[in-house]
């Protein structure tokens, strides 16, 4: 008899423990479509509103599920065929890339000597970078008011470039160090030995294993060269060199009553995409671990 | 090929902070010196001295004819395995390989010749698309080892290369890396803080402590003639006995026991008596320097055991004796024998060692230790 129970017993066990472990991942699903419905609802109301006519967006009760017939493309053609929209999108692109960049190019030879080099006073250095990150960059305004007028480079690409890249250098310097020193010291001892100067060390060792980190910060440096409203909105008055921020707040409607929901819309869903985009296209090598096997494992 | 020779090497951080004081070594082509001590003594420091990645304070390094003292380290022609292997990430184990043989402007049929030479001999050719992420440890250590052996240089630099190996892979490289480099005729340095690989490896050691060079000789000798308390104590394992022992002149006083000392020397007040545990033995009849003691710990060690022995009388002394797992003793009291042969005598005050005797140590107990019958070479 005992011989026909025990293969039993172990049996009611193993089930419970099934079902508890399904109840939990039951709960951790909706855990997690709870918290992207939550993070992604405005974004997909933006998105759903940039889709819908006029008379839908305003109906009432709100249109959570559009019939075809409400369903236009007419806001996107508006925003390119009445307004230089791709221009906008050309002036952010330009100074978001070339502030990225220069922030970049500053920036990491900066954190390398600062990871590298015995400095005399590094910490203070360092502390300094850091005091320089904590400062709200608005208070910084109206002093680059004035340098921007006595300089005379009001509508000039260089008035957000300049400070874009000045603003982005603290974090640069501060990601990339902490990464540079994780590097292994041997590494760059090897390359040596192997007969590699200073230069090609810098560009086929170290470069090569910089990329996550470099994207990485180059991401965070764009994502806010793209986004930043207030210098633009001041130092550059000329419609044509308008950045998207300032263009898709200006936009007006045919009345001064009227707020076109459609066309504000379909211009962040427009300039929110390129930075999703990007973000996709290199996700794989911000999430990277590049240096895995680089030394012992 | 040619000879590496190291003249006053100084290297001082701050006067406080001194970790290479005044190394004069040679090393001669077909040589392998290991660089042995604890860390922290300057091994390490002196071995990037070498290869040009520390900059001396004074001295110079020669290779060959050539003063390299001045020249980066990729115009030395000098090869080094580091500790981490140092491979780069994001090549593949041939462009790794590759990379020195490349920035010479070596054509790539050369290249491709001679890593298909020297990947043979390490088992490496089916690696050779792959990235250092996809292989294991050893694997990495063999592409390290690849990558130093295929430049084919005038001086070989291998720093602690097998720490990061777990210990039977390690005993098999060791041995690889042992025929590996007697079949090239090139200096050979070799850094590591274990003795087994020191006494194996080389054909002479130079045990280091706080920078200064203790004792430069062949593996065999640095066993048999420690020439300090020092180097007394880092080689061997178990440590070897050191009694710190009053002395009248002639004969070094242990409790109610004179032992006698050698002759040909006028003897400190105070020596210190070494005898390694291996030759501690249990007394016979007829034994000179035989001593009651008991017995308080006992630690198996498989093919022997480790005694530990309280001797009576003065100070709570405590000697240790390596007894074959065979041989019985009785559980408390035990009487152990010195032979005067082993034993070594060190001024206690500046750690010298006392006897100029040169004549060869008598093994004469049962015990073998790894370590005693270490190169054959010798």
């Amino acid at each position: 008899m005992t011989t026909v129970q025990q293969p039993v017993q172990p049996q009611p066990k193993a089930e419970a423990r099934e079902t508890h472990f399904s109840s939990k991942r039951v709960l951790l699903t909706i855990a997690v479509i709870l918290v992207v419905l939550f993070s992604l609802a405005p974004i997909l109301w933006q998105l759903l509103t940039s889709f819908k006519t006029n008379q839908a967006i305003s109906a009432v009760p709100n249109v959570y599920f559009p019939r075809p017939d409400q369903l236009t493309w007419q806001h996107y053609v508006e925003l390119f065929q009445r307004r230089p929209f791709l221009n906008y999108m050309f002036n952010s692109a330009f100074v978001a890339v070339t502030s990225t960049l220069l922030c970049l190019a500053i920036g990491t030879p900066a954190a390398y000597a600062l990871a590298r080099l015995r400095l005399k006073g590094e910490r203070i250095i360092l502390g300094l970078i850091l005091i320089v990150t904590l400062f709200p960059y608005i208070l910084l305004f109206l002093g680059l008011l004035e340098i921007v007028r006595a300089a005379g480079l009001a509508n000039n690409y260089l008035a957000l470039i300049i400070p874009y890249t000045a603003i982005n250098i603290p974090l640069t310097v501060l990601v990339m160090r902490s990464f540079f020193l994780q590097l292994p010291r041997d590494l760059e001892d090897s390359a040596k030995v192997d007969g590699y100067n200073t230069w090609q060390m810098l560009t086929q060792i170290l470069l090569p294993m910089t990329v996550p980190a470099l994207v990485t910060t180059g991401i965070l440096a764009f994502i806010f060269a793209w986004n930043e409203y207030i210098f633009a909105l001041t130092f550059i008055t000329r419609e044509t060199m308008k950045t998207i921020p300032v263009a898709v707040a200006q936009l007006g409607g045919a009345t001064l009553f009227e707020i076109p929901y459609g066309p504000i819309a379909a211009a962040t869903v427009v300039g929110t995409l390129p930075l999703v985009l990007l973000v996709l296209f290199f996700q794989r090598r911000i999430v990277q671990g590049l240096t895995s096997g680089a030394v012992k494992g | 090929m040619a000879k590496l020779e190291l003249q006053n090497l100084n290297k001082t951080y701050s006067p406080k902070v001194i970790p290479v004081k005044d190394v004069s070594l040679t090393v001669d082509n077909g040589e392998f010196l290991t660089l042995l001590g604890p860390s922290g003594c300057g091994k390490s420091t002196t071995l990037r001295l070498i290869a040009g990645l520390e900059q001396p304070t004074r001295g110079k390094v020669f290779i060959g004819d050539r003063d390299v003292t001045n020249l980066p380290p990729g115009k030395r022609d000098i090869s080094m395995v580091f500790q981490s292997y140092a491979l780069y990430p994001h090549m593949t184990v041939y462009d790794n390989i590759a990379s020195g043989l490349k920035l010479q402007h070596m054509s790539s049929n050369e290249i491709r010749e001679r890593i298909r030479e020297s990947s043979g001999a390490l088992g490496l050719e089916e690696l050779m698309g792959r990235k250092p992420g996809q292989l294991s440890g050893g694997q990495r250590q063999r592409v390290a080892l690849a990558r130093a052996l295929v430049r084919r240089p005038e001086v070989f630099l291998l720093d602690e290369p097998l720490s990061n190996l777990d210990a039977l892979l390690r005993e098999q490289v060791r041995a690889e890396l042992k025929q590996l480099f007697e079949a090239q005729n090139t200096p050979v340095v070799y850094v590591t803080h274990d003795q087994t690989e020191a006494m194996t490896l080389s054909t002479k050691v130079a045990v280091l402590n706080r920078g200064d060079v203790q004792q430069l000789d062949p593996p065999q000798r640095i066993y048999t003639h420690p020439a300090n308390m020092f180097v007394a104590g880092f080689i061997g394992s178990p440590q070897m006995n050191l009694l710190h022992l009053k002395s009248d002149g002639k004969n070094a006083v242990l409790g109610d026991y004179r032992i006698p000392l050698p002759g040909g020397f006028t003897s400190p007040p105070d020596v210190t008596l070494g005898i390694r545990p291996e030759h501690v033995r249990l007394a016979q009849p007829g034994d000179a320097h035989s001593f009651q003691g008991r017995v308080f710990l006992v630690e198996n060690l498989g093919m022997s055991n480790l005694l530990s022995v309280q001797l009576p009388g003065s100070e709570n002394r405590t000697i240790r004796s390596l007894l074959p797992a065979d041989r019985p003793w009785s559980q408390e009291d035990v009487t152990l024998a010195l032979p005067p042969d082993a034993i070594h005598w060190f001024n206690t005050e500046t750690g010298e060692r006392l006897s100029n005797n040169t004549r060869p140590l008598v093994s004469n107990t049962a015990n073998s230790t790894p370590l005693a019958d270490s190169n054959p070479r010798l």
